[in-house]
Formats: C-alpha cells, structure tokens, sequence
C-alpha cells in the first residue's frame, strides 16, 4: 500500500442500531489522486465520509465492522480534530459556511485543525491564488456570498488545514453549470498541486472527467469499481447516472422518468 | 438631579456587574446549548473563596484566588458532570446543571451559616465626591473592572483563534469539528471563563453597600438570568445591554420607589423580572437573540 493512500475496508455502519446506511463497503484513494463515487439520494455516500471524519456520533451513527486507515494509519475510531491533523479534511454536503463569521474567519476556522499552524501564510496564499474572490470579500459575512462563493469558501477552508486527502460531498449540488465548471477545474487544479480527493457528486458527468478511479454506490454496498472512463463507458452507469439510453437515440431524459425521479428526490 | 446623576452611576455600575455574569451564561449557552442554572452557584463559589483566603492572603492574591477556582470548578463541572452524562439532549443537561446548582449551594450554604463575611476589599465604604454628587468607591472599581474585562473578552472573542473557534463550534458544532475545533476543550474553555467572571462579579456585588457574602448572594445573582434572557441568550451583546437594563431599571426603581409608593416597597427587587417579562412579549427570542428560549 502506498504511503499515503486512503483506504476503506469492509465498513459498515448503522444510525441509531436500526438503520444500516454502509454495507461492507471497501474503496481506496491513492495518493494524488482523484476517486468518485456516485450514487443515489440515501445510497449512503455522507455517510461513508462522516465515518472517515469521525463525525458519526453527531447523528447517532456508528462503525459496526470495518476499518479505515491512512497510509496504514488507523483512522477509524478517532475524533474528527484527530482525522484532521492526520490531513483528511472534508468539506460537508452543502457547505455549510459559517454564515455570521466574515470570510477570513471561515478561513481562519480551517487552519484551527492543521497540526503545526507555521505553514498557515502559504496555505492561506494558495487558497487566495485558488480563489481570488475570497481575497475580495474577505471582510463579509459569509452568509452573503453566493452559492458558487460560498463552495469556494468551504474548499478554501478545508484547504487551509493542508490535507493529504479532500474529501468533496457534492460539491456542485444547487450550482449553476456555469459554476460547476469552475468548481470542476478547481478540483483537477488542488488534485495537480499534490492533494488527492475522494469526490462525491451526483453529476457523473463531471466526477468521471475528473477521477482515474470511480465506485458506484447503491444502498449501501459498492456495485461497480473500476477506472472511471471504463465506467463512464459502461452500458450500467451510462444508462442510470449519465442519462444517456444504450439503445435509442431519441432524447434519453423524456425516456427514462424512473431515473429522473431518482435524482429529483 | 444629583440624585438622577447619582442613581443613573450607580445602576450602570451594577448593571456591569450583572453583565460580567450574564456574559458568562451566554457564553456556556453559545459553546454547549445549555442553559447553565448552576451559574449562581458558581458565583458563590469564587466569593466564598475570597472571603475565606482575604485575611490569610491578603486582598489582591485572595481575589486570585477566587477566580482561578471559580474557573476550576466551571470547568470540572463541564468535565466531570456534563461530558460524563450520555444525555446529549440539551434540556436534560440543563437539569442536570440545576442538580450541580443544588449540590454546591447547598454545602456553601452549610459553610456560611448565618454569617456575613467581609470581603476585606481595600475600598470599604469610601465615597468620592465629584462636582457636587456622591459615588462609593466600590462602585467605580466594578465598572471599571467590568468594562476592562468586557473589553478584553470580546477582543479576544473577535481576534483569538479561541474566540473564532469558540464562534464557529457556536454555530455549527459539526462543521466545527469537521474543521478540528476539539469540542471538548471549547466548552470547557467556556465554563472556566464563565466561572472567573463570576467570582469577579461576586466580589462587587457583595462590597459596600452591601454588607458582605452571606447565603443570600446567591439569589442577588439570579437577577443576571433575566439580564441574559432579555438580551437574548446567544448573544454576547445581547448579555452587556441586559445587564445595563436590569441595572438602571433596579437602581432607578429602588431610588424612586418613595415617589411610587402606590406599587409598594421593595419594587427595585421586582423590576429586573417585570423589564424581562415585558421585554419578551414584544421579541421572544430577547433583544439580540436569534434562539427563543422555547427552541433551545
Ligand atoms: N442522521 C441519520 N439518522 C438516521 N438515518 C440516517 C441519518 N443520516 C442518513 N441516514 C440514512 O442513511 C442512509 C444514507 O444516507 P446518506 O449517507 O445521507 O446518503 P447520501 O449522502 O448518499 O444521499 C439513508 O437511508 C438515510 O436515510
Ligand atoms: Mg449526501
């Protein structure tokens, strides 16, 4: 196993006793680089990250069986603070910017978990080269940023603590295509810079561009693995997460409601 | 008019007292969500440690003292009773904080017994003449006092990784350990400050004109909480315009009652409540707040 790859093996966890959320499920990430993972509303990919960050308990959720390890590190079992010295930080479903706190002290929150905190001028100069509207607004609320603004915001957060590993939950849920892009190119450019990035996405399109390795994840297991252009080929994940029809050439959305439906819940 | 002038100090002074304690609740409230009751106890613990050690040791080194123990036993009540108790659902951590209330104020209670114990204070009763109106000297060292240390709090609260950390864990406590804050070591920070700014509010409530720490001071405490409330109780701002409100209305209400005679003796005793009650019809969640006390 390479020195700082990310790897999750036969995990299970349950919320409260009675919901099981994971089901055995075992991935890596590299080091350097990008994995996806797609799946459904509730298939369980916020939860595969709260148990890598700790923060399980918080919904009452636990690891039944499993472990996961960094570089052969355990992680598993640790407090989130302990996750995050070890250098995976996430950046949560829906960003979840502290909206009273002014940008700079969003930023300034994500330096509080860096082990050593000497680093925290370069980090703060990538994270500003990253995303210069931040160096603009660092005086605001962060509450009154935009959606896109705000995603900036929480990836330059994260980022300032200097991980090893990004965990992204949905980065481009609620933006603009327009937006998404961009989020998109910044992913590739933080994963170029030495980060590798564990990437959750309910647009396939862009995490299979952006990933060497993706997993597929339906209520709670891992149904397919494999490099992410051989599953971005795949009739399987074509079909349910590209919606694009094996077969026909009309208009596969208009064709396929029980799949739109999936993704509108 | 002097007696206005005299009446209007007086109340900004004990309203900065009442603000160093209502400080001191919001703060617990803003870290943990909970509703600290055992707040007046701790208060009680630091004055009792000053009045105890002031002879021994002398004012200065007595008082502290008191605040390092006051901070001690707040964090210790954190660590021992509120982390230990698997309820993790806030309203029954605040009962739990009445039941430290209890514990502690009744062994304080025991200690004291029906003596009145001096503060050994190096103001005692003098009194300062300035241009015709007459201050304590008491009174001027608590406001003062208060406004350095408010002062200090809310810098650090602004600029301090502490205070960011602090704000942001008060926000959002997920996201906050998501970002490494250690929860832990935020809400214990958070008692131990409430607790030394207790002991520092014991100590000027109990010096002239009041004669001393007796069982009583306890419940001359308990009229912060309607200051926290009705300034809202996540709101740091919220604690020093509430403690300013409960203090003028008190002082002028005490000073006037002879010309108020009709709503009877002692209505300086009830006007911090009656403020609250009013000030709550009209927005529940307090002046600042953005939680009602209902949704906590
Ligand atoms: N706090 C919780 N308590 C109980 N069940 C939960 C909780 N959070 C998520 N779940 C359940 O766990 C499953 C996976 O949820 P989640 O990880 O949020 O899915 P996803 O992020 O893929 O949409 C769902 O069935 C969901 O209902
Ligand atoms: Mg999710």
């Amino acid at each position: 196993m390479a020195s700082g790859t990310l790897a999750v093996g036969g995990l299970s966890v349950s919320y409260g006793k009675a919901v099981q959320a994971l089901r055995e499920v075992s991935l890596e990430v590299p080091e350097g680089t990008v994995t996806a993972v797609l799946g459904a509303n509730g298939a369980g990919k916020s939860t595969l990250l709260r148990a890598v960050s700790g923060t399980l308990p918080f919904h009452r959720g636990s690891i039944e069986a499993g472990e996961i390890t960094l570089g052969g590190r355990r992680l598993s079992g640790l407090r989130p603070d302990a996750v995050v010295a070890a250098g995976v930080v996430q950046v949560p479903e829906g960003r979840r910017v502290f909206g009273r706190l002014t940008v700079e002290e969003n930023l300034r929150a994500g330096a509080l978990g860096a082990r050593d905190r000497s680093g925290a001028a370069a980090a703060r100069e990538r994270v500003m080269e990253l995303f210069p509207v931040l160096a603009e607004r660092a005086r605001q609320r962060a509450g009154l940023l935009s959606g896109g603004e705000q995603q900036m915001l929480a990836m330059g957060r994260a980022l300032m603590a200097r991980p090893k590993v990004l965990l992204l939950d949905e980065p481009t849920l609620g933006l603009a295509p327009l937006m998404a892009e961009r989020i998109g190119e910044t992913v590739a450019e933080i994963n170029r810079q030495g980060t590798a990035v564990l990437l959750i996405e309910q647009n396939a399109a862009l995490a299979l561009r952006l990933a060497s390795t993706a997993h597929v994840l339906e209520v709670g297991r891992v149904t397919l693995s494999g490099p992410a252009d051989a599953l971005a080929a795949s009739d399987e994940v074509r079909r349910r997460y590209l919606g694009v029809g094996d077969d026909d050439a009309l208009e596969p959305r208009f064709q396929r409601p029980p799949t739109l439906e999936r993704w509108a819940g | 008019m002097t007696t206005f002038i005299e009446l209007l100090v007086n109340g900004v002074s004990i309203g900065s007292v009442y603000a160093l304690i209502a400080l001191g609740f919001v703060i617990i409230f803003k870290a943990t969500e909970v509703v600290n009751f055992a707040h007046a106890s701790l208060l009680l613990v630091g004055g009792y440690v000053i009045a105890v050690l002031h002879e021994d040791l002398g004012f200065w080194l007595a008082l502290v003292a008191g605040v390092a123990v006051a901070a001690v036993v707040g964090a210790l009540v954190e660590f021992c009773v509120l982390r230990r108790s698997r309820a993790g659902d806030q309203h029954v951590l605040a009962i739990v904080t009445i039941g430290v209330d209890i514990l502690l104020t009744t062994e304080l209670t025991r200690r004291i017994g029906t003596d009145v114990l001096a503060m050994g204070d190096p103001w005692q009763s003098q009194v300062v003449q300035i241009g015709g109106i007459s201050i304590a000297q008491t009174r001027i060292a608590a406001l003062v006092t208060a406004a350095t240390l408010i002062t200090c709090f809310l810098l650090a609260f602004r600029y301090t990784s502490w205070g960011i950390a602090m704000r942001a864990a008060a926000e959002d406590r997920e996201t906050a350990a998501l970002m490494g804050v250690r929860l832990s070591r935020v809400s214990m920070g958070a008692w131990a400050v409430a607790g030394a700014l207790a002991a520092v509010a014991a100590l000027f409530l109990t010096v002239f004109p009041t004669p001393g720490l007796d069982r009583s001071t306890s419940l001359v405490a308990l009229k912060a909480f309607p200051a926290a409330i009705l300034g809202g109780l996540d709101s740091t701002t919220g604690a020093l315009v509430g403690g300013l409100i409960i203090g003028l209305a008190e002082s002028l209400a005490a000073g006037y009652q002879n010309d108020v005679t009709f709503l009877g003796r002692g209505i300086g005793e009830v006007v911090p409540y009656l403020v609250m009650i009013v000030i709550l019809l009209i927005r529940p969640a307090g002046l600042f707040g953005t939680r009602e006390l209902a949704r906590v």
